[in-house]
């Protein structure tokens, strides 16, 4: 209920927001505001097909962001992770075409495992070097980038050798489509059902507990709780990853089918702001998702039609994470003031 | 092939002038204690700030515009993370998407949905006389447009700095010991703050070199990334302007191969050589043995 | 008469409603070396930091050379010739000792010259340095050297040491205050904050005896006796109700047991040497010891929570344990009481967590441990510091322990919160539970003992729960 709300909340500051910013810069906000609002949620269409498929990576890959700072590790490695999983996915589903039934929930472990063993190497290279995760996942983005590159160029490549992009993925590789005539694919259902999962997992499972006490306060979950907090925090930075490359095995076999150079439009770093917003709460998750999804569905229309730049919503994304994080410091100091700590 | 060599020697410092402002900037935001992955906001800004100046008052307007966007920018970072005391991450994300968003909406309401001012003076190489005609190295080193020279002497300079001047000094014990620092009479939070600005500026610059100097143009999301480059030159060059210098160089040369091999029509996954530089610096991180090098504080909000 | 290098007349601080400093005084004559003595608590930091300008007092002049100062910042006490050696260095590590040196100065930085300055002083006062130096490589007693240069460098005379032999190995304790000795003559002068009574007999002139904020002996050390000096720290016992003592049979089988056990920090220095002891079922048994004694090792290793470094320690799984940093190690302040009930070893917790048992686990111990809360979902971070510390204990104590080991349980706790935490502890023991007690509060120790472990400088000794054996025996008079 409280996450209605929140989003509630947060889609009136975005409008508000964009209106203003719409406004300051001389442009027309009626037309502009009316295009987003079309093509966000103008149809049936528009929410299944633009919205909710835009929402899909970045709820998976904010389920990912989420677990991984609710264990106090900053992973930012989240597109990178994202895209090894779809390679891995892509490369798996054109080298067994037969795989038939198999072939989807093949692709989608596939997915998760390149994901998780790509945040791996960061896990272990701060679990054993002591490496900055925040440094380490930065740079493992930009060679998952340039290994993705060389794949679509080289292995991958299409049979024609002509485009940096695989071939197309047989029809059995592809996520079943959830409404007919809709690009809506099944992989939104498995989103939301991770956020539940993960809900859960938070709220009532030992294991979830456990994480959330090594990101809250590490000295206390070893002390009080005789936790391996470092084991934990590797779990899961590694199972983080794991969804990070999910999102990528859904996005290739449920909307591209076919590996691209450019497939993620920075999903990952995305991903970071919808976590946030959600205050790290799954089922806030499902709802920050739908509203990213949302303005960027809506953005392409803008710019299509009102001829509005829709990079204009990372101003509204970027300032609804500082609005966030500003709260936060300030309820924080207000109860430190009012206990007198 | 010595044409070859003296255009790979060419693109190799071209590709490296932004790279090494960028990072020589992030490098003492670093040793403050910060990390600014803001920095790419900085750059993007600044070229926006270099396109819209120099198009109304000429490339020196274009450079200072540059500065003083990439500080704007770094100022939104620095009173969230140093102000505030918020998480430095969180921040930068914030601050790196907002002026990717603003930038690509300005330039639109400047230059309307046609864009492109095609017009934008540019700064044109300056040839020293006589060393810009020395064989192969002349025109990588004397034949480039001011900024590389900037960012040239930027590296002693920075290295002076911070290793000769009491303010340095301040500077570096931020970043390794704040609570030291404060007990020596340091205004941390001040330090700190100056370092970002300054970052921001140098980073600001990037962004006009890449638009003065080498584009002649905007594009939306032209910064390509370099923000997050330049972090990982910091750390390739283990927070020494020297290193950061170097690094800067391989990250340079990594991308400028890619286009010798284009143009010998060589087919190279030149990919692998671009990546190459990442995986150098994760290797060295790890070689390193934990956290060597790297400022003891680092991106820990201070507390006072 | 001489004028007095330093002198601090009716000094008076107070934090709140406590008072630390209650008309306290001090006369450091020029050419001395005077020792601050006083127990834990005894208000000797405290007034330092008011001579040194971190704090500012309530009422009281300090002077120095006879000139009356009033101190905005540490800085304006450095340029009148004050300099402090903080038990906690201050130090840069991976800077160099120069650079150390040079710290907080202005314009160019001159390496040159700030190195040959170290070496000045090296050889002038025998602190010898290398400028060099990485600080991280320094051995602990190279450090502190180096922020005695520091003072030095800023043309200290007088040096304020704040216990500066608890982190020197003998050896360099003994050369350390040989050099204090050598060094405070002439206009100079060292004041030497300590709870070591050796110390004070070694080196220094003066003595000066806090107690409770106040000054209750200041006088030249010619023909003061050990046990009038012990008497004057110690004092008279506070009356801190002792109840009776353990009604329980002592005979049974230990339920803590070290054999031999030793603690060696990560510097390879020794914090507790080879240790020996059991604790049976139905005593307290109460640990006296002045700061970095070597009890918080002791503490961990009979609670599980560190492994001997060589020896064996026998500890069964369910021991409570009650740290002095309750917001670091106990607790999670964000998140509500019940989450903070299941937050103990929650290492072993499987499969699902059986929250509504636990929210009425959480409503039962409130209730019996009188926390003062809204419920069971309040976070921890709304209850004030003695509510928070009777739910740590009453969650400790919650699943039937044999053994608890508690830390400095009543610091910063009210009388009544302070007067409840004890007679839980007397209750547990009186219900069969081994009990380990460490409080910095001596009469704390004492009032609630059935005996007795001293640590002093990592050297563990049992003995009944006199007042005057102890006191002696933790200040280390022999």
């Amino acid at each position: 209920m409280r996450s209605v709300a929140l989003v509630l909340a947060l889609t009136a500051i975005a409008v508000a927001l964009l209106a203003l910013i719409l406004g300051a810069s001389g442009m027309d906000v009626g037309r502009a505001l009316l295009a987003l609002s079309r093509g966000a949620a103008g149809s049936w269409d528009a929410v299944l097909s633009g919205t909710l498929v835009r929402a899909t990576p970045l709820l998976i890959t904010g389920l990912a962001i989420t677990l991984a700072f609710r264990a106090g590790v900053l992973n930012i490695g989240a597109e990178g992770q994202l895209l090894m999983g779809a390679a891995a996915a892509a490369a798996v589903g054109l080298a067994w075409p037969g795989l038939g039934l198999l072939a989807v929930p093949t692709l989608l472990v596939i997915g998760a495992i390149a994901g998780g063993a790509w945040a791996a190497i960061a896990a272990v290279l701060r679990l054993r070097f002591g490496v900055l995760e925040v440094i380490s996942t930065l740079m493992l983005n930009f060679v998952a980038q340039y290994l993705l590159s060389w794949l679509v160029r080289g292995p991958l490549q299409e049979p024609q050798h002509i485009y940096p992009q695989s071939a197309s993925l047989a029809e059995s590789a592809r996520l079943a489509t959830l409404v007919p005539g809709t690009r809506l694919h099944a992989g939104f259902l498995l989103g939301v059902l991770l956020a539940g999962m993960l809900a859960i997992v938070f709220a009532r499972t030992a294991a979830g507990f456990r994480v959330r006490l090594v990101g809250a306060n590490p000295a206390a979950a070893i002390s009080a709780g005789r936790i391996d907090a470092a084991r934990v925090a590797f779990g899961a930075f590694v199972l983080s990853g794991a969804l990070a490359g999910l999102a990528g095995a859904v996005e290739v076999s449920g909307v591209t089918f076919a590996l691209y150079e450019n497939l993620s439009p920075g999903y990952g770093f995305s991903a970071i702001a919808v976590a946030l917003l959600a205050r790290l709460h799954p089922a806030g998750v499902v709802g920050t998702a739908t509203l990213f999804g949302a303005l960027e569905a809506g953005a392409v229309a803008m710019q299509r039609d009102a001829g509005v730049p829709s990079v204009v919503v990372s101003v509204v994304e970027a300032v609804l994470i500082l609005l966030v994080v500003a709260a936060e410091q300030w309820r924080t100091r207000r109860v430190a003031a009012q206990v007198g700590a | 092939m010595a044409d070859a060599v003296a255009a790979f020697l060419e693109g190799t410092v071209r590709t490296a002038t932004p790279l090494a402002l960028a990072a020589l900037g992030e490098a003492i935001v670093e040793r403050s204690g910060v990390i600014n992955i803001g920095l790419e906001g900085s750059i993007i800004a600044g070229a926006l700030g270099a396109v819209v100046a120099a198009n109304a008052a000429g490339t020196g307007a274009g450079l200072a515009a540059a500065l003083v966007a990439g500080a704007a920018v770094a100022a939104v970072f620095a009173l969230f993370a140093v102000r505030l005391k918020a998480d430095q991450i969180i921040t930068g994300t914030a601050v790196t998407l907002l002026a990717l968003g603003l930038t690509g909406t300005l330039y639109r309401t400047v230059f309307g949905a046609g864009g492109a001012a095609l017009g934008t003076p540019t700064i044109g190489p300056l040839a020293i006389p006589g060393l810009a005609a020395l064989p192969v190295v002349g025109v990588a080193l004397f034949a480039q447009p001011l900024t590389t020279y900037l960012a040239i002497a930027l590296v002693p300079a920075t290295w002076w700095w911070l290793e000769r001047t009491h303010a340095g000094l301040a500077l570096r014990a931020c970043g390794e010991n704040p609570a030291a620092a404060l007990a020596a009479g340091i205004g941390v939070a001040r330090v700190q703050a100056a370092a970002i600005l300054f970052g921001g500026a140098l980073g600001g610059i990037a962004g006009g070199t890449l638009v003065l100097a080498q584009a002649g143009t905007f594009v939306e999301g032209m910064s390509a990334g370099r923000g997050f480059i330049a972090i990982a030159i910091v750390v390739l060059g283990r927070w020494q302007p020297i290193g950061v210098g170097v690094a800067a160089l391989l990250f340079g040369a990594a991308s400028a191969l890619q286009f010798a091999f284009q143009g010998m029509g060589w087919q190279l996954p030149y990919q692998l050589f671009l990546a190459t530089p990442y995986v150098l610096t994760l290797v060295a991180l790890a070689a390193a043995r934990s956290r060597f090098a790297a400022p003891a504080a680092l991106g820990k909000p201070v507390e006072s | 008469m001489t004028v007095a290098a330093l002198a601090l007349e009716g000094i008076t601080k107070r934090f709140g409603a406590v008072t630390a400093l209650d008309d306290a005084s001090l006369t450091v004559r020029a050419g001395t070396v005077h020792a601050l003595l006083g127990e834990n608590g005894a208000g000797k930091s405290t007034l330092m930091r008011v001579a040194f300008g971190m704090l500012a007092p309530d009422r009281g002049t300090v002077r120095v050379a006879g000139t009356a100062h009033t101190f905005a910042t540490a800085r304006g006490a450095i340029d009148t010739g004050l300099g402090m050696v903080h038990q906690h260095f201050s130090l840069v590590p991976a800077l160099t000792v120069a650079e150390n040196v040079a710290l907080g100065g202005r314009g160019r930085f001159d390496r040159a010259a700030v190195a040959a300055s170290v070496r000045d002083i090296g050889a002038e006062t025998g602190l010898l340095l290398d400028p060099d130096a990485r600080v991280a490589t320094l051995p602990v007693s190279a450090q502190q050297r180096l922020e005695i240069v520091k003072a030095l460098s800023r043309k200290a005379r007088v040096l304020i040491l704040d216990e500066p032999t608890a982190v020197l190995a003998p050896d360099e304790a003994r050369e350390l205050l040989a050099w204090v000795k050598r060094w405070a003559v002439g206009e100079r002068a060292a004041v030497l904050i300590t709870h070591h009574l050796a110390d004070a007999f070694a080196v220094a002139d003066d003595v000066t005896v806090l107690r409770r904020g106040r000054t209750v002996l200041a006088r030249g050390v010619d023909g003061l006796t050990e046990s009038a000096l012990v008497q004057a720290m110690l004092g008279e016992a506070l009356t801190v109700a002792s109840g009776a003592p353990s009604a329980h049979d002592r005979t049974g089988a230990p339920v803590l047991a070290l054999d031999r056990a030793t603690v060696v920090d990560e510097r390879g220095i020794e914090r507790l040497a080879p240790t020996t002891c059991e604790i049976t079922a139905g005593e307290i048994v109460g640990v006296a010891a002045v700061e970095g004694a070597g009890q918080a090792e002791l503490l961990r290793l009979l609670a599980g929570r560190l492994r001997p470094s060589s020896g064996r320690a026998t500890v069964p799984l369910s021991v409570g344990f009650v740290p002095a940093d309750r917001h670091r190690d106990a607790v999670v302040l964000d998140m509500p009481l019940v989450e903070n009930l299941a937050l103990k070893d929650a290492a072993q917790a499987r499969s699902w967590m059986p929250w509504p048992a636990l929210r009425s686990e959480t409503d039962a111990l409130m209730s019996r441990f009188d926390v003062r809360a809204n419920g069971p979902t309040t976070p921890m971070r709304a209850l004030s510091g003695g509510n928070q510390q009777k739910f740590v204990l009453g969650r400790e104590l919650a699943e039937g322990p044999v053994a608890l080991v508690v830390e400095n349980p009543t610091r910063g706790l009210d009388i009544r919160a302070t007067e409840e935490v004890r007679s839980r502890l007397r209750a547990a023991r009186d219900a069969g539970l081994a009990v380990v007690l460490y409080s910095e509060d001596l009469d704390e120790v004492l009032a609630l003992a059935d005996r007795v472990l001293v640590v002093h400088a990592g050297q563990v000794q049992a003995m009944p729960p006199d007042r005057t054996r102890v006191g002696r025996a933790m200040l280390g008079a022999s």
